[in-house]
């Protein structure tokens, strides 16, 4: 229980970080903190207590496999969503290199362009 | 048909692909691919329409087990709009995007973000929605900053940050899902939760998906990325943006979970009707005050997405009667699909008008309806359709949705929605009047037509306008009926899981 | 004394001798290492995207360490961008060409012994398209932001912020 409330925090600290942090930089560490606490949060769901890597080992029975392994689908999950982590987090990385190009700084007060 | 509805994601996915790989030996190519591509899926989607409802087991794999896609009247209707508008802005691109380098990779994600959309409309997978709605999200962003220039990029990295917390939101709610139910797919999430009942978590979840896809949709409080990201984007990309993208990702994936997942609900409806009332007013007003051609249409759009929101939101109401329920939902998804029409009409009308002038700016420009006839008579169509005026199909669909709420019971939603109608009139007399009408300045003497390949999708989208106001019963009826009857019929999509 | 240890000797491009010898005797066991976890991807943890990123962060290795000539020489952008698509067009064929058996993603293979290389169908041939397509792309990532980023940082030295427009 106490590591679910910790993906809370994580999750609660990674928003705080986007929101109160005005280096460019920063805000995207604290997108890509949020991201993680919901991949920690994902893989506790598939948690067991004891389990066994959901891999079918030689020797080894399907029953003991269905008693004890974990729940691979979380994994499968958290798998995928690592990889659109990365794709999401190199455009961001990307961008913020384009705007440092343009802006000469990292400060998002000092960029303020647009008045959405 | 229906053994090549995966389809409609895969060519454009490995389309997307195939263009970069032939694009190193010619840049010519990857025009053709993009217009080959939109084209077939044009043609596929038209063809969908007259398929009865389906499921499709991906590699054979039995649900829920597998992933599930699902074809039922509302998806082909969503199909329809997507790829028909993406064969349009592409026929568009091909002059427009000409200016602007790297042509080869502006189709690839054009095409990407097709590949996404359809992907979102066609599953019945909850995790394949959100890894499709991620990859179109993706492709948007760069889209959006494709000009590089100072406002492209901060635009971009706003919708960036944004898109990133929604996106966070969304897969929030699916883990909350799985966790409590073991099963992502759709129609199995369905009649657990049938079981389950509206517990607190559950209420939670529906918190989590009204934010994520809110923002995707931009109801208002979720709204500030939108009046920045689309008038940066290049032209079609604004017509692709506004016209379909926040309907693919936002007011698609609310409809599928809200009716048929989590069923109909009180607060839900309340919550919906509220956004929507506000999206309208706010939106609307926003929207009078603007000197930039784009920002007007961007904030309209808000205001537009509004009207949808409202219907949806008296549709989920379970009180209400099944005529109303009906007569709303009709009057949302016909308002959806006209918005897509007129709305990337006068988006690609805006890039035509600044792609002669080299100008946005609602001061500078004015009396072009000399000098670029076609543009100006399609401009004039477009926003007359927009403002509700008789026999073009945005009249139509505001009046079913006023009717609707005035029926139900709303009469206050019902005044909203009549005044901001007004508003709507107010700012596209203005517009019509600043780009089309009045003085033409010096510096806009020798303006020309625009290109033969920008005014013809102008001419489609303007015709479709006069069309489906005039031929409402004859056109498009059955469909939104069946769309409809999808959305309001539960029991129908939870029987997809024993391949109904 | 051949062209690589003239490379290890020479220390005005990347680091120092004793970094560059290690990394000359680890890197074949990196490659060889992520293409064992690609290829058994489905019989063992991993698969095709773990085991790309473990190819990956071998030529990332290799620039680190001996700067971004050799890097380059390994994979130039073009290659990069070259194996990038035509990995994922491979999976999407993969994909496709399962409309064989008559659906999306069908297994057309056998399924095979269990335990053994050619084993799963399919599994193993997309396993591969991915391997590639993320070995490209995370190098690529990994090229583009630190040359690019250069770029900026000396064009951005010394010089005065942009007034505001």
């Amino acid at each position: 229980m106490v590591l679910y409330f910790l993906s809370m925090v994580m999750l609660v600290m990674g928003l705080y970080c986007l929101i109160a942090k005005k280096n460019i930089v920063k805000k995207i560490i604290g997108i890509v903190i949020m991201e993680y606490s919901i991949n920690l949060f994902l893989v506790l769901v598939g948690y067991r207590h004891g389990g066994i890597a959901p891999i079918l080992m030689k020797g080894m029975q399907t029953e003991e496999l269905v008693q004890k392994g974990v729940d691979p689908l979380p994994q499968a999950l958290v798998l995928t969503s690592i990889v659109i982590g990365l794709g999401t987090l190199a455009l961001m990385v990307a961008l913020c290199l384009r705007m440092y190009e343009k802006f000469k700084t990292f400060d998002m007060s000092k960029i303020n362009t647009l008045k959405g | 048909m229906q053994t090549y509805y995966p389809l409609f994601t895969a060519i454009p996915l490995a389309a997307a692909f195939l263009n970069l790989l032939l694009s190193k030996i010619s840049m010519k190519v990857s025009d053709y691919i993009a217009f080959l591509v939109t084209g077939i899926l044009a043609v596929m989607s038209v063809k969908m329409l007259f398929e009865a409802p389906f499921i499709y087991a991906v590699g054979n794999w039995r649900p829920p087990f597998g992933i599930l896609l699902v074809s039922d009247g509302l998806s082909s209707l969503m199909l329809v709009v997507i790829n028909v508008i993406g064969l349009l802005a592409v026929i568009f691109s091909f002059k427009y995007m000409a200016t602007y380098t790297a042509k080869p990779k502006y189709f690839s994600l054009f095409m990407l973000m097709i590949a996404g959309m359809n992907g979102v409309v066609i599953t019945g997978d909850m995790f394949n929605l959100y890894v499709f709605l991620e990859i179109a999200s993706i492709a948007s962003y760069a889209l959006v900053g494709f000009g590089t220039g100072k406002k492209e990029l901060e635009a971009s990295f706003k919708y960036l940050i944004l898109g990133g917390v929604a996106s966070t939101a969304v897969l929030f709610g699916i883990a909350f899902l799985y966790s409590m139910t073991g099963t992502l797919n759709m129609p199995d999430l369905a009649q657990q939760l049938e079981v389950i009942g509206m517990t607190k978590t559950v209420g939670f979840v529906v918190a989590l998906f009204i934010m994520g896809f809110g923002l995707k949709a931009s109801a208002v409080p979720f709204h500030a990325w939108l009046p920045d990201a689309h008038p940066s984007a290049p032209a079609p990309i604004s017509a692709m943006l506004s016209g379909v993208l926040i309907k693919a990702l936002g007011i698609y994936t609310i409809m599928r979970i809200m009716f048929n997942i989590v069923g109909k609900n009180e607060l839900i409806s309340a919550i919906i009707m509220f956004l929507g009332a506000l999206s309208m007013v706010i939106g609307g007003l926003l929207a009078i005050g603007q000197k930039d051609f784009k920002r007007m249409l961007a904030y309209s759009s808000i205001s537009q997405m509004g009207y949808v929101l409202i219907a949806i939101g008296l549709a989920l109401k379970p009180g209400a009667e099944l005529v109303v329920a009906t007569l709303a939902l009709i009057g949302g998804l016909f308002h959806l699909v006209n918005h897509a029409v007129f709305k990337s009409l006068l988006f690609l009308a805006s890039g035509a008008v600044e792609y002669r002038t080299g100008t946005r700016d609602l001061e500078k420009l004015g009396g072009l309806i000399k000098k670029m006839p076609v543009t100006g008579a399609a401009t004039a169509i477009g926003s007359l359709s927009i403002a509700g005026i008789p026999p073009f199909n945005g009249f139509w669909s505001k009046l079913i949705i006023i009717l609707a709420l005035f029926r139900g019971g709303y009469w206050i939603y019902g005044t909203v929605g009549v005044v901001v109608g007004f508003i709507t009139l107010i700012y596209f007399v203005m517009l019509q009047k600043e780009v089309l009408f009045g003085k033409l300045p010096e510096s806009l003497s020798k303006v020309k037509e625009a290109p033969f390949t920008m005014v013809l999708p102008l001419v489609i989208l303007a015709a479709l306008c006069l069309a489906m106001g005039i031929g409402y019963m004859a056109i498009e009826g059955q469909l939104l009926d069946s769309a409809a009857s999808a959305l309001l019929d539960k029991m129908a999509y939870m029987n997809y899981l024993i391949g109904g | 004394m051949d062209r690589l240890e003239q490379e290890i000797k020479d220390t005005s491009k990347g680091m120092t001798t004793i970094v560059k010898t290690i990394v000359r005797f680890v890197m074949g066991i990196i490659v060889i290492f992520g293409a064992y976890v690609v290829l058994y991807g489905h019989v063992t943890p991993g698969g095709g995207f773990a085991g790309g990123v473990i190819l990956a962060s071998a030529y990332i290795l290799l620039t680190l360490a001996f700067g971004k000539e050799m890097g380059l020489r390994k994979m130039s952008n073009r290659w990069a961008s070259l194996l990038d698509n035509s990995g994922a067009l491979a999976f999407v064929i993969v994909g496709l060409l399962g409309f064989g058996g008559g659906y999306f993603f069908y297994n057309f293979l056998g399924r095979g012994e269990p335990f053994h290389l050619f084993s799963a169908g399919s599994i193993l041939l997309s396993n591969i398209a991915i391997g590639v397509k993320v070995t490209a792309s995370v190098f690529a990532i990994f090229m583009t932001l630190s040359i690019f980023g250069r770029i900026i940082y000396k064009a951005a030295e010394g010089e005065e912020p942009e007034s505001e427009e």
